[in-house]
């Protein structure tokens, strides 16, 4: 089954095309990792999958049209967390988990029962629980990136979309995040990332690599072929390795 | 109790304790606001038997009191409006150009009305409203324009600093070339509560409600836009909507406030600021705390301006001027100093 499809689509920001052409097929109720070097369009394609950027040609969320659906049953679908998210105010980590509930609740009304326990599920996914009444703007940047988390987690989306969520996480938080991810996927979730840390990258089932604004490769991260299609998008700059079943990726010098 | 009732108790237990508070501050304010007059302070409840007192009270100082508590309460809740929509702790209505906005409606419509600031007719205080309300939306749209949207934080001030200073040098202008308003625009232009009777008191209430019950319906877009516009986007907020409807809100209050007490600076700067140092909470919460704040701060520089150097009068906008002013100087170098230790 596929989640997401894109066909031949382009995407600007200003007056510059970043996106040229991209057609690609994201599996349902897997981890599709987007890779590729800086400036390859990678967070612009995960913006404009969102709904957030405007697209030519067609892209399709569970063979709808992403432009035909409407912003709240778009915002119920798709999960998106950006990259090093801004919080300006200071809102208590509960209060801004409970955000992600925005799109199941009319403007209003209360949070409901489910709601409360909703945000109790994905403040304990992210072990912040004990965080819940801490003003945001007073936590460390990886004790602000879980709630994040969290906040996309409770929008309990079919799709969520992450961009560098591994950012500011200690390698232990890192770990229990990609066991996340991978449970999410199992219970039906399609997961996109967009990670620079290729090692983690390689734990998803599926890669996308983008360079230059085009796709220039997507397939299984199982496959030999997509290793080596990885090597030589980074100018063969970095050496994937297998170990204990997983992949790691050293760098090379010139 | 259930974790989830447990959940958000002390936030919860923090706004009943600071409203109860302002509840008590704001009671007593009123009590000391009708006590105060040019004879200095005199408890009004010992006024039994002078019906001459009664009268002075019922007509000129309880709505003067009405009227402070009321354009700060206005004034607090578009500053946390504001605040919320530009995504910036130091936007206030007096810094985006729609209390000079306003300030321009209300000299045009004393010239083209033939009108006085103190005219109790119904007609001619909806005119001057309805004046300083256009007023009020021309000036934060010239501003938005100038700062090519919401996005910039320094530019959008230095926009609204400038446009200010335009729209105020142009009420100025038009003040001087039409000698008749000028004596009341200069008082104007210092803020005072002594133009207004008990039609402003009806007329800003009915915009304070409508103002409050709007902002406070719509409150959840304003806790989205705090994570950032993409983020609100993906969460299904209406941006556009919103928008248009939160700086609809921002220039009836000011308008409003601004169009029965002139131009009174940095209440509803400090106000959300004031709100925010006690407690952590939502929009919901904060836009109707600000007004209550916004409202007694107000009051209680009105009844210092009265006070202070009696039987005469300061003007309340110079003492809220000194007074935020320092504020919003105490707050940057608060800001610098905690920065520097980061």
């Amino acid at each position: 089954m596929i989640a997401i499809s894109t066909q031949n689509i382009s995407a600007k920001l200003g007056d510059v095309e970043i996106l040229h052409g991209i057609s690609a097929q994201i599996p349902q109720a897997q981890w599709t990792s987007i890779i590729g070097p800086n400036g390859a369009g990678k967070s612009t394609f995960l913006k404009v999958i969102a709904g957030l950027l405007p697209h030519t040609n067609q892209l399709n969320i569970f063979s709808m049209p992403l432009q035909s659906m409407q912003t709240k049953e778009r915002a119920k679908k798709i999960a998106w967390l950006g990259q090093n998210e801004v919080v300006s105010d200071d809102l208590l980590v509960y209060d801004l988990v409970m955000l992600g509930r925005l799109p199941h609740q009319q403007w209003f009304s209360s949070p409901s029962a489910t709601d409360h326990l909703i945000v109790e599920q994905a403040l304990q996914s992210t072990h912040v629980w004990n965080l819940r009444h801490r003003p945001i703007n007073k936590l460390s940047g990886g004790e602000c990136q879980r709630i994040l988390i969290s906040r996309a987690l409770a929008v309990q989306a079919e799709i969520i979309l992450m961009d560098e969520p591994l950012a500011n996480l200690d390698p232990p938080h890192q770990a229990d995040l990609i066991d996340l991810i991978q449970s999410l996927t199992q219970q039906g979730t399609t997961v996109i990332t967009v990670l620079h840390d290729i090692t983690y990258a390689l734990q998803a089932n599926h890669v996308i690599i983008l360079n230059q604004g085009s796709l220039s490769y997507e397939g299984a991260t199982t496959h030999q072929q997509t290793h080596a299609q990885i090597e030589a998008v980074f100018s063969n700059r970095i050496k994937i390795y297998p170990l204990q079943g997983s992949w790691v990726v050293m760098p090379q010098n010139r | 109790m259930t974790t989830i009732q447990a959940a958000n108790l002390p936030s919860r237990v923090r706004v009943w304790r600071l409203s109860m508070t302002l509840l008590v501050i704001t009671c007593a304010l009123f009590i000391i606001g009708m006590s105060v007059g040019s004879t200095g302070i005199k408890p009004f409840l010992f006024n039994t038997g002078d019906t001459g007192a009664w009268q002075i009270i019922f007509d000129i100082r309880l709505p003067r009191t009405f009227v402070a508590w009321l354009a700060g309460a206005l004034f607090g809740l578009a500053g946390a409006i504001a605040q919320g929509l530009f995504r910036n702790p130091l936007a206030d209505p007096y810094l985006l150009g729609s209390a000079s906005g306003a300030t321009l409606g209300v000299a045009l419509s004393l010239i083209l009305l033939s009108t006085s600031l103190y005219a109790e007719n119904w007609f001619m205080r909806i005119g001057i409203t309805s004046a300083a309300f256009f007023g009020a939306l021309a000036g934060v749209l010239i501003t938005i324009f100038l700062a090519k949207g919401f996005q910039h934080t320094f530019r959008l001030l230095l926009a609204g600093v400038i446009v200010g200073v335009i729209l105020g040098a142009l009420g100025s202008f038009f003040s001087i070339m039409n000698p008749e308003i000028l004596q009341a625009m200069q008082a104007f232009m210092l803020g005072t509560t002594s133009f207004a009777g008990w039609s402003a008191c009806l007329i800003m209430s009915i915009a304070l409600i409508f103002s409050c019950v709007l902002a406070w319906s719509l409150g959840k877009a304003l806790d989205a836009l705090a994570l950032g516009e993409l983020t609100a986007l993906s969460l299904g907020i209406d941006l556009n909507l919103a928008r248009a409807i939160f700086i609809f809100i921002l220039a009836l209050a000011t308008g409003t406030a601004v169009s029965q007490v002139g131009i009174i600076a940095f209440v509803g700067l400090a106000a959300p600021h004031l709100v925010r140092s006690q407690t952590n909470v939502t929009h919901h919460t904060l836009l109707l705390l600000s007004s209550g704040v916004g409202g007694s701060l107000l009051l209680a520089a009105d009844i210092l301006a009265r006070a202070l150097i009696a039987p005469q009068e300061l003007p309340v906008g110079l003492l809220t001027a000194i007074l935020g002013g320092s504020y919003l100087l105490w707050l940057m170098h608060a800001k610098q100093a905690v920065s520097r230790y980061k």
